[in-house]
């Protein structure tokens, strides 16, 4: 047996030289830390430079309108009830389109995923399609749902549909191999496979799929309404621009952006709540 | 219920993997199946699951299973398996639910399987909380739950360090002492063919065949005890098995 002396022992009889310093530390920076005030702070210094610049007359109203005439705006809006007819129509187009196109998209690719006969047909005919712009297939789209709201979704629809489409089955071809053979050794049943592993496995992808398609959906929205539509946002946005009224033009920009915000805070939460076993 | 592999070869395009394997799975024994990597060994165990085909031979297998026995084959991974999406519990009951095993029935036996894994503390546990011995006892736990009539290990210790290796094996023996289960074993560890094999299959090199089946009989609890008088054994299937390990390995080098 070795000698048995106490841990204090041990360690008390090491003997420190005269010349011993700390060895340098050189493991710093490269990673992130929260700053939770410094975008708010940000904002607002820019918020001042930006009515600095345009009380001073530095800023040109012709190219920049001055924030008080974006708050005018924003005041018109809301006074007049134009905020809710145009976001309401918005509103319904960006939801119906893009919640059938994610349905369906979700649909089409867990077939492919799924059934080789189904990824040898669809998936030749999605890959086409899918960098086809959408927008381009408006007129078409007016000439089969009409000029009314119909053509707008459609547009929404399918511009939504091919990402999810891919984001899906790239989602469903990303499931762990051996996981299905564990379930496929214990006897489960196929559809019992789908629902408790390759569909919660492919969520990730879904998800992040969404984000994208949301973008997608704002920006078939806006084109949409630019090109004929009487209410919207994009239509509004264009209605002002076209009397150069940069004010409203501004006010109608911040409502896209707080659409796309809430729908990836939405989309977040989403995460959260169905992911929470990634920690 | 016993399972007899009767003159299996098996290719993959190409690559003879197999050739003329023929031995038994009996009732209450465990056999370890040894030989180095690229042998086949996987391939074996896939087909006595019935999750792959033989090119030719058949795998057979011989009177019922016992009563209750929800998956009579079923198989430990060497990389767990877990559902990372389900708590240690939610992987249980992955397998009772397409029984119409729920609620309480589900789980009581859950709460069985558990308590024989000693597992009890960790029943809302997410795989991502747990170590890999602890991973690996969930997966022996949920293998225990559909009450299989032969386990079917591959290499379920491997990816795990030596202490939780020796840890785990000390728990299967225990398991097996309490209520003997029949199991096929696959390892290229040869400490763990010695400690945990009534029977132990040496496999050559690839294309596997059967190089030799040697049998202990010591029983399996005293072995860990009595190590050094299998230690002959061991050293006499390494010496079998060196020439063909260095071989393989330079396959594998050209593959
Ligand atoms: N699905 C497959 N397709 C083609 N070759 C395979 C397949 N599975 C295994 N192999 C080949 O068969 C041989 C035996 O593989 P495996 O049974 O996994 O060996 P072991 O488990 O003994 O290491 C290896 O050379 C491997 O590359
Ligand atoms: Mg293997």
């Amino acid at each position: 047996m070795p000698d048995s002396r106490s841990p204090d022992a041990l360690s008390a009889e090491i003997e420190i030289p005269a010349d011993a310093r700390p060895v340098p530390f050189r493991g710093g920076g490269f990673h992130h830390r929260r700053h939770p005030f410094l975008a708010p702070v940000v904002l607002l210094v820019l918020l001042a430079l930006w009515q600095a610049g345009s009380s001073t007359g530095f800023i040109s109203p012709i190219a920049m309108p001055a924030p008080k005439d974006v708050f005018g705006a924003f005041r018109d809006l809301i006074t007049t009830g134009a905020l809710w007819t145009n976001l309401s129509v918005s509103l319904y187009r960006l939801l119906v389109g893009w919640l059938l196109g994610a349905a369906l998209g979700i649909a089409v690719g867990l077939m492919i995923g799924l059934f080789s006969q189904a990824r040898a047909s669809a998936l030749p005919i999605v890959s086409a399609l899918f960098p086809v712009p959408k927008i381009a297939l408006l007129p078409l789209f007016i000439i089969w749902f009409g000029i009314g709201e119909g053509s707008k979704v459609a547009t929404i629809l399918f511009g939504t549909f091919f990402p999810t489409v891919i984001s899906t089955y790239a989602g469903v071809d990303a499931v762990d191999r051996a996981l299905i053979r564990m379930g496929q050794s214990f006897g489960l049943k196929w559809s019992s496979i789908v629902r408790k592993i390759i569909l919660p496995g492919a969520m990730p992808g879904i998800l992040s799929g969404f984000r994208i398609s949301f973008s997608i959906a704002i920006v078939l929205l806006v084109a949409a309404e630019m090109i004929g539509a009487q209410h919207g946002i994009g239509a509004y946005i264009l209605m002002a621009g076209s009397i150069f009224n940069l004010g409203e033009l501004f006010a109608g920009v911040i409502i896209l952006s707080a659409i796309g915000l809430v729908g990836s805070w939405l989309i977040g939460l989403a995460e959260k709540r169905l992911l929470d076993w990634r920690a | 219920m016993r399972i007899i592999l009767d003159h299996l070869s098996h290719s993959y395009a190409d690559t003879e993997v197999l050739r003329d394997v023929s031995f038994d799975l009996r009732a209450g024994q465990i056999v370890s199946i040894v030989g180095p990597s690229g042998c086949g060994k996987s391939t074996l165990l896939r087909m006595i699951g019935g999750l792959e085909q033989p090119t030719s031979g058949r795998v057979l297998i011989s009177s019922a299973a016992p009563e209750g026995s929800l998956n009579p084959l079923t198989y430990i991974f060497q990389d767990f398996a877990l559902l990372p999406w389900r708590t240690v519990e939610g992987n249980i009951s992955l397998v009772l639910e397409d029984h119409g095993i729920t609620g309480a029935a589900a789980r009581e036996v859950i709460s069985d399987v558990l308590s024989r894994t000693k597992l009890s503390d960790f029943r809302r546990a997410w795989p991502r909380q747990l170590s890999g011995g602890m991973k690996q006892r969930v997966a022996i736990a949920r293998a225990l739950a559909v009450r299989p009539a032969v386990m079917l290990m591959d290499e379920p210790l491997s990816a795990l360090d030596s202490q939780t290796r020796e840890l785990l094996m000390d728990d299967l023996v225990e398991l097996w002492t309490r209520t003997p289960f029949s199991a096929a074993y696959v390892t290229h560890n040869l400490a763990e063919a010695v400690r945990l094999g009534h029977r132990i299959v040496v496999l050559s090199r690839r294309p596997g065949r059967i190089r030799e089946v040697v049998e202990i009989d010591m029983p399996l609890a005293e072995r860990a005890d009595r190590m050094a008088e299998l230690e002959p054994l061991q050293r006499g299937l390494w010496e079998m098995m060196r020439d063909e390990a260095a071989a393989a390995d330079r396959e594998l080098a050209h593959a």
